[in-house]
């Protein structure tokens, strides 16, 4: 998606190639990372939705202030395209709750289950068997889905930012703050 | 105050039902690496395929173009006809290669930390659930299915969204993970509850 009024043509002039080949470094380093935080274990992904071990909130929410600073700043400066998802209000709590349930009872997501195999865990075999055929699900269903959940509160794509009408650096800045303020918390209540 | 509040809300529920659960998580394995070092990790590898790819990170869809590489073999005018496939042509591209290596990650991380599992079933499921693989099949499966579903009618998993969209401060991305951990942890909590 290219940003209104700070087109980026990134990626551009890139031959296809070179960015398949990106996909296999930055592959690796996810899968690296993932595994070295322990969120490929499913004692810890279940242990956060006990709200026993804080380790997946404690990534996700550093990646997330890491990441924000960086983007946001990158994109001020139009070095990067932002890629928003569009909001849709129904499809998404719908489709979270959905993915909630699931994720309970595989213990494992999409992307950590990924490394859970690369980590010998085998049980996220039937996981995986069951992302693909659950995939296969709802494109069969999209036609439907498409023209009625789907269309179910869509807002289009937007940031937070834009719906309060504020701009969307120093937004970020101070989100990334309080989330910073957050994470300090977190780790004060919850050793792990 | 915003600490005692936060401490407050998450500390509150966590003490009063924890106490009842058949499993405590922290008794098995943690990570090998501080969660902020791998944090801090993804979020600069999020700079790196936004200025170099040109993508975000995120791991569902991978699957879905996976399914319409496998569903093109058997039947391939259906897949086309397909309103998901035809906005989404099934080939090996960008996020299907990184799931993969993602894959090979995994391994190479468990490899140099003496963490590879080799295993089919983890102790903490045994402890709750027994050693009955053919439960644990049946039961991982459903959960692939609903992650996968879910994720498709949301647009994103706990990558696209949990850490590509909310780091950009996407709306529906925010609404989206709330929605996911409310249904993940009432899910767990059923689960792994009081015998």
């Amino acid at each position: 998606m290219i940003d209104p009024g700070q087109a980026v043509e990134a990626g551009k002039g890139r031959p296809r190639d070179a960015k398949l080949l990106s996909a296999i470094v930055f592959g690796l380093a996810f899968g690296f990372l993932l595994q070295k935080g322990g969120v490929a274990k499913c004692n810890v992904l279940i242990g956060q939705l006990l709200l026993q071990d804080f380790t997946v909130v404690k990534v996700m929410l550093t990646a997330i202030v890491v990441g924000m600073v960086g983007i946001f700043a990158l994109n001020h400066f139009a070095k990067v395209n932002l890629h928003l998802l569009p909001t849709r209000v129904g499809a998404q709590v719908i489709g979270g709750v959905i993915f909630g349930i699931g994720f309970a009872l595989l213990a494992y997501c999409p992307g950590t289950g990924a490394a859970a195999l690369g980590q010998g865990s085998w049980d996220v075999v039937f996981g995986l068997a069951g992302l693909v055929a659950g995939s296969l699900l709802y494109a069969e269903l999209s036609g439907r889905l498409k023209k009625s959940v789907e269309t179910w509160g869509d807002l289009g794509k937007m940031t937070i930012a834009d719906l309060f009408h504020v701009p969307r650096l120093p937004f970020a800045l101070a989100t990334a703050a309080l989330l910073t303020v957050g994470l300090v918390g977190l780790h004060r209540a919850f050793p792990r | 105050m915003n600490r005692c509040v936060l401490a407050a809300l998450l500390v509150a529920p966590s003490a009063a039902i924890a106490a009842d659960f058949g499993v405590n998580a922290l008794t098995y394995d943690g990570g090998a690496w501080s969660p902020y070092v791998v944090g801090a990790g993804i979020g600069v590898l999020s700079w790196c395929t936004f200025y170099f790819a040109d993508k975000a990170l995120g791991a569902s869809s991978a699957y879905a173009t996976l399914a319409g590489l496998i569903g093109k073999l058997v039947a391939p005018r259906h897949i086309e006809s397909l309103e998901y496939y035809r906005c989404n042509p099934p080939h090996l591209d960008w996020g299907l290669v990184l799931v993969l290596f993602t894959i090979v990650g995994g391994l190479v991380a468990a490899w140099t930390g003496s963490e590879f599992r080799n295993e089919w079933l983890h102790p903490m499921w045994v402890d709750r659930f027994g050693d009955d693989l053919v439960l644990r099949g049946v039961v991982a499966c459903a959960g692939g299915v609903l992650m996968a579903f879910g994720a498709r009618l949301a647009g994103g998993c706990t990558s696209g969204h949990g850490i590509s969209g909310t780091l950009q401060l996407n709306a529906g991305s925010w609404l989206t993970v709330i929605a996911m951990f409310i249904a993940g942890i009432a899910t767990a909590m059923l689960l792994y509850g009081a015998r």
